[in-house]
């Protein structure tokens, strides 16, 4: 994947180059070949629409997977004024996979939280590639805690391939300050937003994904496991990932149908980091708009509807005729 | 000489491993896991399924564990009729939702109800690994949080025995929401200021262990269970070592301060009572300002 094309955009990648190619000539020339780039341009819009509009699953997860994807940092350095980074969890030590702090959104303050991958090698090492340890976690809950005695809403941005599965991770107990965060988000007593930029890696993105709005960008996605891994669990080989992506039905267009997200966010020019900037404006909208719709809300109520909205989550049936079966009975003798 | 050497090598008979596991008929016999010791499955279930050679616990059902546990002709059961359906139409999974029931009894994998311990009442939820490896879908989900919500309207404790693969591949992120709907259901209860006491049993991983069992008041464990947030297969090829022995076990996350205390079998019953009977007092603390 050299100059960040991927395989499925190398034609359209192509045709742009060639498009330039004529720009450059044309002028240097001075020959008018308006009319031909004009063709090439329309072609190319075509084909654009053709590559984007029919993304598979496992097209939209090599975008969001992409190492020019635009980062947490990234966002909010577009989105918000005045941003002050706060470390550290106050008990073991600062995990540089999840940053946080205090900024202004249009002038009002909010709190942000987010996973933060890292933007080169030498940068993924130090930010663990984005997946946080329990202390992660713990600095997170800190920070919206600290929110919620100052009544700031709080914007959550997730991008994690998982919970670090190592074993530190294990004895600080990852599974643990997981649980707990999701407990204390469920009641956090302010305005929760949170926005999927990028890969939503179960109970890592759960870790801080819990609010009263979710809202993805259109190439996200959100899965109980990693394609790999559910394709190594249930054919025994990871390289049917393809297939489990398919399956595991976990683009945002899948849980805008579920009715687990609340909105898509389209990404200009067809992938987020083609043009971050714009990215950075439409999801700054989307906030926004949701604030205005959460900030006059009381807080029993605004406790009360995020409650309603993970209680209905679930598909089954009721079974009219069933009652406790005979074997149940004859065990326990009820 | 050469023909006698011919000779004896053709005494040698091979095993194909697939007879030598034979020798263990089913039903009759089990074969204990940490010692390798062979129990007659009569003296196993009257040890309460605990090797009588080094203190294993086997898995029970949760039909077996509900009926060690709760008092005589107490037990009824709640949300029986609720049936899974297969919302991402996932290949295969009908099937083995299908055999979960046949292995288990049960609509789904937990079973819950209402019932009497040392003549306390609470309410009961028992996880049981037979069914798809006891993971949580919308049905164990549903249930685990109209469990807690029946507890928060009739003032109940609730006791629920845990046991997990983690959150159902088959059912995707609504899998993974149940994470959020039961923890949701656990934060209410608190609020209510009754009490919750989760028990891990081998094995407690994943998404269920990263919600509801481990937002217990007291999180209690049975010996040598396996309790971890990831697989340990899946952090051997994360850290490219080794993993030392006795990782994510009860001792090890009892060690690291995640869990409260680790019981056995035999005491389990009588450590609950002694915790329901201290919640049912109320001590002599001023609760107004």
């Amino acid at each position: 994947m050299s100059n960040g094309i991927l395989e499925f955009e190398k034609p359209l990648a192509e045709l742009e180059k060639r498009i330039e190619e004529l720009k450059v000539f044309s002028s240097d020339k001075g020959i008018d070949l308006s009319g031909e780039i004009a063709t090439l341009e329309r072609k190319a819009e075509d084909l654009r629409r053709e590559i984007y509009g029919n993304l598979t699953p496992w097209q939209r997860i090599m975008i969001a997977r992409h190492p020019h994807r635009p980062t947490t940092l990234d966002y909010i350095n577009l989105i918000f004024d005045d941003f002050i980074e706060l470390h550290g969890d106050r008990c073991f030590r600062d995990d540089a996979a999840i940053v946080g702090g205090i900024a202004s959104l249009e002038g009002r303050p909010v709190t942000v939280v987010g996973t933060q991958k890292g933007r080169d090698t030498k940068e993924n090492l130090a930010r663990n590639f984005g997946m946080p340890h329990p202390e992660g976690y713990r600095k997170a809950l800190r920070l919206m805690k600290q929110a919620e005695k100052f009544r700031r809403p709080v914007i959550c941005f997730v991008d994690v391939a998982g919970a670090y599965p190592g074993i530190e991770a294990e004895e600080r107990g990852q599974a643990v300050i997981i649980a707990n965060n999701i407990c204390e988000m469920a009641r956090l007593e302010v305005p929760v937003i949170v926005v999927i930029t990028g890969e939503g890696g179960s109970g890592g993105a759960l870790g801080i994904g819990v609010g009263d709005r979710i809202i993805m960008l259109e190439n996200a996605y959100f899965s109980v496991i990693s394609p790999e891994g559910c394709a190594a669990i249930l054919w025994k080989d990871a390289s049917k990932a393809r297939e489990a992506a398919e399956a595991l039905k976990l683009t945002a267009q899948d849980l805008m149908r579920f009715g687990i997200i609340d909105e898509i966010l389209a990404e200009p020019g067809g992938a987020a980091h083609k043009d971050r900037e714009a990215m950075a404006r439409v999801i700054k909208g989307a906030i926004l708009k949701h604030l205005d719709h959460l900030v006059g809300v009381s807080r029993k109520s605004l406790i009360e509807q995020r409650y309603r909205k993970f209680r209905k989550i679930g598909e089954f049936i009721v079974d009219q005729q069933a009652g406790t079966s005979e074997e149940i009975r004859d065990t326990i003798s009820l | 000489m050469f023909k006698d050497l011919f000779r004896s090598k053709q005494k040698y008979v091979t095993v194909k491993p697939a007879s030598v596991r034979r020798e263990i008929p089913d039903g009759m016999w089990s074969k204990c896991t940490k010692c390798g010791q062979i129990i007659y499955n009569k003296e196993l279930a009257g040890n309460l399924k605990v090797c009588h050679k080094c203190g294993f616990h086997f898995k029970l059902s949760a039909l077996e564990r509900v009926a060690l546990t709760v008092d005589a002709d107490s037990f009824v059961e709640f949300d029986s009729d609720l049936l899974t359906v297969n919302p991402l139409g996932f290949p295969g999974y009908e099937e083995k939702v299908k055999s979960g029931k046949n292995t288990t009894k049960l609509n789904e994998a937990i079973l819950t109800g209402q019932a009497r311990i040392c003549g306390f009442p609470v309410v009961i939820g028992a996880m049981d690994f037979g069914f798809m490896g006891a993971s949580m879908g919308s049905v164990v989900g549903e249930k685990v949080t109209r469990a807690f919500e029946f507890a928060i309207k009739r003032k109940l404790p609730v006791v629920m025995f845990c046991t997990s693969g983690g959150a159902r591949m088959q059912e995707g992120i609504i899998s993974l929401m149940q994470m959020v709907k039961t923890s949701a259901a656990v934060a209410r209860f608190n609020e209510a200021g009754l009490l919750y006491i989760s028990v891990l049993t081998n094995p407690t991983t994943g998404g269920v262990l990263a919600s509801f069992a481990s937002l217990a008041d007291i999180v209690l464990a049975e010996p040598e269970a396996q309790i971890g947030f990831a697989g340990p297969r899946v952090i051997e090829e994360t850290v490219h070592q080794k993993l030392p022995p006795g990782f994510q076990t009860s001792e090890f996350v009892l060690a690291h301060g995640m869990i409260d205390k680790i019981v056995e079998r035999k005491n389990m019953r009588k450590t609950l009572g002694l915790l329901l009977s201290l919640h049912s007092k109320v001590s002599e603390v001023a609760l107004g300002e």
